[in-house]
């Protein structure tokens, strides 16, 4: 696929001091970040937290946004989407029940560039069936959107983003409401892009089947948390920033596993009550795990193993939406 | 007696009622997978009604019935739009206060004068001898222009309908497109009118669109079936009503329930038929991602 028209120096998404929101409802404050040409960022947030609309804001269809967004040199205004970025939206904003076929669908990321009358040409044609053979799809082309398999859902959508010709892809949670199977094909298939060049900035919420993964994240609520690799982003103390949850981080093997504390607390407070009845001594099987978990060594009872009723008293505020 | 099926082809009256019904069968039957589609046929509905209020003021004032109908149904669908952006509201809300108090209106300035009565009963019900030549002429501009729109702008038509969020991302101008459409809605009732009539509009707007969409699962199947079954219904209802000397409107309605009707039952069978089950059920595996063949 052509790349280069639109090709220019420097990063390709910069954004400085970006407030932005809907109405009287300010969803994300102060917002600064910068991704160079070839990236694979993931947005990694609570619901709510901003991270579709961070993807919006690129695209300009965020109503109102204050400080400035420039993706591949040029600034981003409400309303006037950046050319040379595609687009995925989340599967379950798709209207399933519409009649279109998979070609239909694809056809559609080049409306603004075929011919004016309604039938694809044949270098239309010759792409779309490229990109859905790529995609492993090439069989579908004329089956219902509904017919489709979650997996194949997702790269309907991916293609018709890919034969757009874009330089940069933003995906809004392709890896949620998919099966295990579905999702670590989804992830090879954005890391084959990646590595022919294509800038990818996607959204999840799934630290450990997909953020952990990605060579750079984002972790968003209300406002940019931190950045980094996940190896050295993901602390308790930044999960607990960004989720308003106490969260732990296990680092064995070079491999990470954020894991939810309170409901492992809850756990071995109540298997302590229960060998506690039957006069043994409750397993310590946890102890070497935590390193850096302050709240961990103290003993627990159960309310304060349970997350706090209030999770706004303790962490930083989650933003509506 | 053999009947005589060409009888009705020797008035003028009938060959231009027949001519309008077609035209207009086709008009509503293309918009109408739309306005289906986009869930505003509840709006064409409401539309029709409005427009109605605007016909008894230009028949008052003695302007021309389409500019005066043209207007009103042009404003009154700028005016929904206006009242459903307020939250508040809701636009199904609106929409039925601006088009009920637009129809009571035309009811009210008509009740007044004892005269109307005729031309009430066409406006309500649609009438074959309502058709004139003017009429046909202003029909098939407005089935032209249609056309014309949504030919040349079928891909982002498509697009915009289909998933009006992200079109603008791929720079489909959607404003553009929602308000050229808006005109192509107002426009098709007013010509419609005259010939289906006010009650009965929304069917014509429904019926034939849903009946496509249970015959196909592809949107240009739809779209090409959808107006040809508009006008084949709209040419067989017309012909109806002569003989059985109903109003047309309700004719072309009554026909097009019982074509749905049919279509609905050839759907139902032909998808519990074993081979359609398992050809909705198979899917073809999809292969292993690049990696774990490594």
């Amino acid at each position: 696929m052509a790349r280069g028209a639109l090709a220019h120096d420097g990063p390709v998404i910069e954004i400085e001091g970006l407030t932005c929101g809907y109405g009287t409802e300010l969803v994300l404050q102060d917002v600064h970040a910068r991704i160079t040409a070839g990236q694979l960022v993931g947005l990694v947030g609570p619901s709510g937290a901003g991270k579709t609309t961070l993807l919006r804001a690129l695209l300009g269809q965020v109503p109102r946004m204050v400080g400035r967004v420039r993706v591949l040199g040029r600034e981003v205004r409400p309303g006037a989407p950046p050319p040379g970025v595609a687009y995925v939206p989340q599967l379950e904003t798709v209207d399933w029940n519409f009649p279109v076929t998979v070609e239909e669908v694809v056809l559609m990321g080049r409306a603004m560039r075929m011919r004016p009358w309604p039938w694809p040409g044949r270098e239309d044609r010759r792409l779309m069936h490229r990109i859905l053979d790529r995609l492993g799809i090439g069989s579908l082309a004329r089956r219902h959107i509904r017919e489709l398999s979650g997996g194949q859902q997702q790269r309907v959508f991916l293609a018709r983003a890919l034969i757009s010709e874009p330089h940069v892809l933003l995906l809004d949670e392709p890896t949620s409401g998919v099966d295990v199977k579905t999702r670590d094909e989804v992830l090879h298939l954005l890391g084959d892009l990646n590595r022919d060049g294509m800038t990818i900035v996607l959204t999840t919420h799934e630290l450990n089947a997909v953020a952990a993964h990605l060579p750079w994240v984002l972790c968003i609520n209300g406002s940019l948390i931190a950045q980094g690799d996940p190896d050295e982003v993901f602390t308790p103390e930044v999960l607990w920033r960004t989720y308003g949850a106490a969260m732990q981080v296990v680092r064995q093997d070079g491999l990470l596993l954020v894991a939810d504390a309170a409901p492992h607390r809850l756990r071995e407070q109540l298997r302590h009550r229960h060998a506690h009845r039957h006069g043994e001594e409750a397993p310590h099987e946890h102890e070497h795990a935590h390193g850096d978990d302050h709240h961990h060594h103290h003993r627990l009872d159960l309310a304060e193993a349970l997350p706090p009723l209030d999770p706004d008293a303790r962490a930083p505020r989650a933003a509506g939406r | 007696m053999p009947l005589d099926v060409l009888e009705p082809f020797h008035y003028d009256f009938f060959r231009h009622g027949l001519i309008a019904a077609a035209l207009v069968g086709a008009l509503c039957g293309l918009m109408g997978v739309y306005i289906v589609l986009r869930r505003m046929s509840y709006i064409g509905h409401g539309l029709s009604h409005a427009v109605f209020g605007g016909a008894v003021v230009s028949h008052l004032m003695g302007w021309n019935f389409y500019i005066g109908a043209g207007l009103w149904g042009f404003l009154s669908a700028l005016l929904i739009d206006a009242a459903a952006r307020r939250r508040r509201i809701g636009s199904d809300a609106a929409i039925g206060i601006i088009t009920t108090s637009s129809f009571a209106l035309g009811v009210a300035l008509i009740s007044r004068g004892r005269g109307f009565t005729r031309n009430f009963e066409a406006a309500l019900f649609g009438n074959i001898l309502g058709v004139t030549a003017a009429d046909l002429w202003v029909i098939g501009t407005v089935a032209v222009a249609v056309a014309v729109f949504v030919f040349f702008a079928y891909k982002q038509l498509l697009f915009a309908t289909f998933d009006p969020e992200v079109a603008p991302v791929y720079g489909v101008p959607s404003r553009l497109i929602d308000a050229l459409f808006s005109l192509a809605l107002a426009a098709t009732i007013v010509a419609s009118m005259n010939v289906v009539g006010v009650t009965l509009i929304a069917a014509t707007i429904v019926i034939p669109p849903v009946t496509a969409r249970l015959l196909s699962d592809r949107f240009s199947r739809v779209l090409l079936g959808s107006s040809a079954l508009g006008a084949g219904i709209g040419v067989a209802g017309m012909y109806l009503s002569y003989h059985f000397n109903i109003a047309s409107g309700a004719s072309i309605v009554l026909l097009g329930a019982a074509v749905f009707m049919l279509a609905l039952t050839y759907s139902a069978t032909r998808r519990r038929s074993l081979p359609a089950l398992a050809m909705r059920t198979a899917r073809p595996a999809s292969p292993p991602a690049p990696e774990l063949l490594d």
